[in-house]
C-alpha cells in the first residue's frame, strides 16, 4: 500500500485538531474550578483539621532549639533501651537519599549533630547507607542492618509509606530502639516518629497567605512538582480546600518536576493568555525560574508562596516581592540523633514527635537572609544548624 | 523561526553514498526534499494552526519569541544528534551532560562575573573529552554506541551527584545568563529578538553547511554503509568520533542556554536525550544512519516543542509528555521505516554489527 506523505500528515493532523475540540469542553470546566475539591485518596479532614490546629499551639520545650521542641508530646518511657555504655553504642541510619538540596541540607546538619553527639560521648559509631531513592534498596538497607546485629539504634527516613512498612516492622521486631522521621510508615511500632506538622499546614500556610494577599476575583496559578507523593499531595489538597472557600480564580495547576526551565515556560505561557496575581507552590525549587518569567514578560511580580530555600528568598527581597516562604522544617534532621542519644540514656522522648513548622513572613525575611548570608542558594534557611561545631563551612563548602 | 510553514524547496544535499535512484511521482508534495522535511513541516504548520484556534495571541510576536527561546536549546540538540544518528549511531549522553554542564557552571562560577569566561572555556573541554570518549569507545573498542552513551550517561549522572553530594549548588554570574535569556530589546512588533533563537539559527545554517561539505558528506555516506565508506577510504573511525564530539559540543551550547534561560536546578538536563531523539526521528531522520536532513531535525525539534505548548494550551498535564514523547518516536520511525521498504525495495539493510574496517588497498575481502 502506498500512502502519500501529505495525507498521512493531513490524517495526522486532522487527528489533532478533533482531539483538540474534542477535549477541549472538558478541560475548560475543569480549569473554572471543578478541580478545587480536593481528591479523597489524598484527603483527610480530620487530619487537616488537626494540623491546621497545631500550627496555634505554643510547643513545649525550649524556642531558642525548635528541633528539640515538640507540640502536645506523649512521653514515653525508654527505660529498656538504656545503654551502659552509649560512647560506645552504634547508631545505624536508613536514608532515602539525597537526592535534592532539601535533604542534602538536612543531612549535612545531621552529619554535624552526629559529631556533636560523640565528641560529647553520647552516642558512638554513625553509620549510613543512602537508598537512592529505591524502595528495594532501602528495604535490603534495613535489613541489612537487622543482620548485623551491632546496631543500638536504627533511624529510618523511609523513601515512600506503604512499602517501608514491613522492613520497618522487622527493624523493630528485631529488639533495637526503632526511630522514624521526615515521611511516615503505617505502623506505630517505633519508639518515635519525628516529622513537623505536615503538609496539610505547609499548603494551608501557603494558601492563606493568597487568599489575605490578594483582592477577590484574582487569578492564582499553581505549581506543582509531581502526582501522587503524599506529603506534596496533601500540600495540594489543603491549598484546594482553602481557595475553594475563597474568592480566587485559581487558572489550574501545572506538573513542572521542579525544573526550572520547565517553571518558566509554563508561567510564560499561562501570562500570555492573561494576567497571573498569584503563584502558589508546593515546593520551593525552581521559584525564582517563575519570577523570572514575569520579569521577562514585563509584568509585575505576582503575590507568592515559596519556600525557605535561599535563592527564593534573597530573589524576595531583592525585588520586595509580596511572599511567603512556608517552611518544611529542615531543622528535623537533628532530632532523629537527639532521640537516639536520649533513648541510648534512656531518658523519655515524645512517642510521636511534632516539631515546630512555622512559615517565614515578610517581618522575620532580613532575620533569616542575615543568619545564612554566606550561604549557598540552594540551602534551607530553617536549617537549623548554626550552634553545631563545623558552622559555617560544613554548609557552605557542600 | 516564523515561517517554518514554506518547506524550502532548495532542498538539503541529497544523500551521497545512499540510492541516486529517483522517486516516483506521488504529486505536488513528493517533489519536496526528501527525508520527511515536507511531512515534519506539514505537522508543525497544523500544530501551529491548532494553538492558534486555542490561543490566538500566540503569533503577536513576544509569545512567539518565548517559544523560540524555550525552543533553541532542543534544535541545538536535534542538531547534534541528527550528526550522530545519520553516522548510524546514537547518543544517549547529551541529557545528563547538559545537565553536568549546568552543574558545574553553577559551582564552579558561584556567582563570580569574571569566571564566566574561563568556567566557558572548561566546560567546551569537558565536552569535547566526553565527545571523544563516546566516540572512541564506540569506534575503537567496537561497543556498540546505544550501550557506550548509556553508560556516559550514567557515569555523568551518577558522577555529578557524587561530586555536588546530590543536589547542585553555587549559582550563575549574569553574564553566563545573557544568551538564554536575553537577547535584541526593543525590536518593533517582535519586542525582543532572543540571543537563543539567532545562536539556533547561526547552528543549523551551520549544520546544513557541514552536511553539504565534504566531511558531511563523508558522514551520510558512513552511516549509510559503514563497510562501503570504509572500502572507499573513509576513516569510519575518526569521522564517527568527530561526529560525537560535535554532538557533545552542542550538548554544551544548549547547556548554556538552558542555565542561562531559567538558572540552576536539580533536575535540568533529565529526559533531554529522549527529546532530542524524538525531534530527529519525527523530522524523518532515519535511525541507523544514512538518510535524513539538519532542516528536517531542527523542524522536528521545533515540532516536539510545539507540541508540548499545545499539551499545555489543552490544559494536558504535563506528566503525559513522556508517553506522548514515546507514541511519536515509535509511530515516526515505523512510518519512515515502511516509506524506506515503498521506496527502496531490495535495499539491503545495514548490518546490525560493526563491519571490520579494512585498511584500503588490502587484498582481503
Amino acid at each position: 500500500m502506498r500512502v502519500p506523505p501529505a495525507l498521512l500528515a493531513g490524517a495526522a493532523g486532522l487527528a489533532l485538531v478533533l482531539s483538540a475540540c474534542t477535549t477541549d469542553a472538558p478541560d475548560d470546566e475543569a480549569a473554572e474550578g471543578a478541580g478545587l475539591s480536593p481528591d479523597e485518596e489524598w484527603f483527610d479532614q480530620e487530619e487537616f483539621d488537626t494540623q491546621l490546629a497545631q500550627r496555634d499551639i505554643t510547643p513545649e520545650g525550649d524556642p531558642e532549639q525548635p528541633w528539640l521542641q515538640a507540640i502536645e508530646p506523649e512521653w514515653t518511657d525508654t527505660g529498656e533501651f538504656a545503654s551502659d555504655d552509649p560512647g560506645e553504642a552504634t547508631v545505624c541510619f536508613s536514608n532515602a537519599s539525597v537526592s535534592n538540596p532539601w535533604r542534602v541540607t538536612g543531612f549535612i546538619t545531621m552529619e554535624q549533630q552526629v559529631e556533636a553527639l560523640q565528641d560529647e560521648g553520647r552516642i558512638g559509631e554513625f553509620r549510613v547507607s543512602d537508598a537512592a531513592d529505591d524502595d528495594n534498596q532501602q528495604i535490603s538497607d534495613i535489613q541489612a542492618f537487622v543482620d548485623a546485629g551491632d546496631c543500638e539504634a536504627i533511624i529510618i527516613s523511609p523513601s515512600t509509606t506503604a512499602t517501608l512498612t514491613p522492613a520497618v516492622e522487622t527493624a523493630c521486631e528485631s529488639g533495637v530502639p526503632v526511630i522514624v522521621f521526615d515521611r511516615g510508615v503505617n505502623t506505630d511500632c517505633m519508639v518515635t516518629f519525628i516529622h513537623p506538622i505536615g503538609g496539610y499546614a505547609y499548603g494551608a500556610d501557603a494558601a492563606e497567605f493568597l487568599v489575605d494577599e490578594l483582592e477577590p476575583g484574582s487569578t492564582v496559578l499553581a505549581l506543582r512538582i509531581l502526582p501522587g507523593v503524599d506529603v506534596l499531595e496533601h500540600r495540594w489538597a489543603a491549598a484546594q480546600t482553602i481557595f475553594d472557600d475563597s474568592e480566587l480564580e485559581v487558572l489550574g495547576f501545572e506538573f513542572t518536576g521542579g525544573d526550572g526551565a520547565q517553571i518558566k515556560d509554563l508561567v510564560s505561557q499561562h501570562l500570555q493568555r492573561g494576567s497571573v496575581d498569584g503563584i502558589w507552590m508546593d515546593a520551593g525549587d525552581g521559584a525564582v525560574a517563575g519570577l523570572e518569567a514575569f520579569e521577562d514578560a514585563g509584568q509585575p511580580y505576582p503575590v507568592i508562596a515559596g519556600e525557605d530555600e535561599l535563592s527564593f528568598m534573597r530573589k524576595w527581597d531583592e525585588e520586595d516581592i509580596t511572599a511567603i516562604a512556608p517552611v518544611y522544617s529542615n531543622f528535623q534532621w537533628r532530632t532523629p540523633v537527639l532521640a537516639a542519644s536520649m533513648i541510648l540514656a534512656g531518658e523519655e522522648v515524645p512517642s510521636e514527635w511534632v516539631l515546630p513548622q512555622e512559615p517565614i513572613r515578610e517581618e522575620e525575611l532580613q532575620d533569616y537572609l542575615e543568619r545564612n548570608a554566606d550561604m549557598p542558594s540552594l540551602h534551607y534557611a530553617k536549617f537549623g544548624g548554626e550552634d553545631l561545631p563545623g558552622f559555617p563551612e560544613a554548609w557552605t563548602d557542600r | 523561526m516564523t515561517a517554518p510553514a514554506s518547506p524550502t524547496p532548495s532542498a538539503p544535499p541529497p544523500a551521497p553514498g545512499a540510492d541516486g535512484r529517483r522517486r516516483p511521482p506521488l504529486g505536488a508534495l513528493s517533489s519536496m526534499p526528501r527525508g520527511g522535511t515536507a511531512t515534519v513541516a506539514l505537522i508543525l504548520l497544523l500544530i501551529f494552526v491548532v494553538i492558534a484556534t486555542q490561543n490566538p495571541s500566540f503569533f503577536e510576536g513576544p509569545p512567539l519569541m518565548g517559544f523560540a527561546k524555550k525552543a533553541a536549546p532542543l534544535v541545538i540538540l536535534a542538531v547534534g544528534q541528527y550528526l550522530v544518528i545519520v553516522s548510524g549511531e546514537f547518543d544517549l549522553s547529551v541529557g545528563s551532560l547538559v545537565g553536568a554542564q549546568v552543574v558545574i557552571a553553577a559551582r564552579l562560577i558561584d556567582g563570580d562575573e569574571a569566571m564566566t569566561w574561563p568556567v566557558l572555556a572548561l566546560m567546551v573541554a569537558f565536552g569535547l573529552v566526553v565527545g571523544l570518549v563516546n566516540g572512541l569507545v564506540t569506534t575503537l573498542l567496537r561497543v556498540p554506541s546505544i550501550i557506550t552513551t548509556l553508560g556516559t550517561m550514567l557515569v555523568l549522572f551518577g558522577a555529578v551527584r557524587f561530586w555536588t553530594g546530590g543536589a547542585p549548588t553555587g549559582a550563575l554570574s549574569e553574564a553566563f545568563r545573557v544568551p538564554g535569556r536575553d537577547g535584541i530589546e526593543n525590536v518593533p512588533f517582535l519586542h525582543q529578538i532572543p540571543w537563543a533563537l539567532l545562536i539556533a539559527a547561526a547552528v543549523v545554517v551551520g549544520g546544513v553547511l557541514v552536511m553539504r561539505s565534504p566531511y558531511g558528506r563523508t558522514l551520510m555516506a558512513t552511516g549509510d554503509n559503514d563497510t562501503a565508506a570504509a572500502f572507499s577510504g573513509v576513516r569510519v573511525w575518526s569521522v564517527r568520533t568527530l561526529a560525537f564530539m560535535a554532538s557533545s559540543l552542542l550538548a554544551t551550547l544548549a547547556a548554556v542556554l538552558i542555565g542561562g534561560y531559567a538558572g540552576v536546578t536539580a533536575q535540568v538536563g533529565q529526559g533531554l536525550e529522549f527529546t532530542a531523539i524524538t525531534a530527529v526521528v519525527l523530522g524523518g531522520v532515519v535511525l541507523g544512519g544514512g538518510r535524513g536532513t539538519v532542516l528536517a531535525a531542527a523542524l522536528g525539534a521545533l515540532t516536539v516543542e510545539a507540541l508540548f505548548t499545545l499539551f499545555n494550551q489543552l490544559y494536558l498535564p504535563s506528566t503525559i509528555q513522556p508517553a506522548a514523547q514515546g507514541l511519536i518516536i515509535i509511530a515516526a520511525v515505523a512510518y519512515a521505516s515502511r516509506r524506506g521498504e515503498l521506496r527502496l525495495p531490495g535495499r539491503p539493510r545495514r548490518r546490525p554489527d560493526h563491519p571490520t574496517e579494512h585498511t584500503l588497498g588490502s587484498s582481503r575481502r
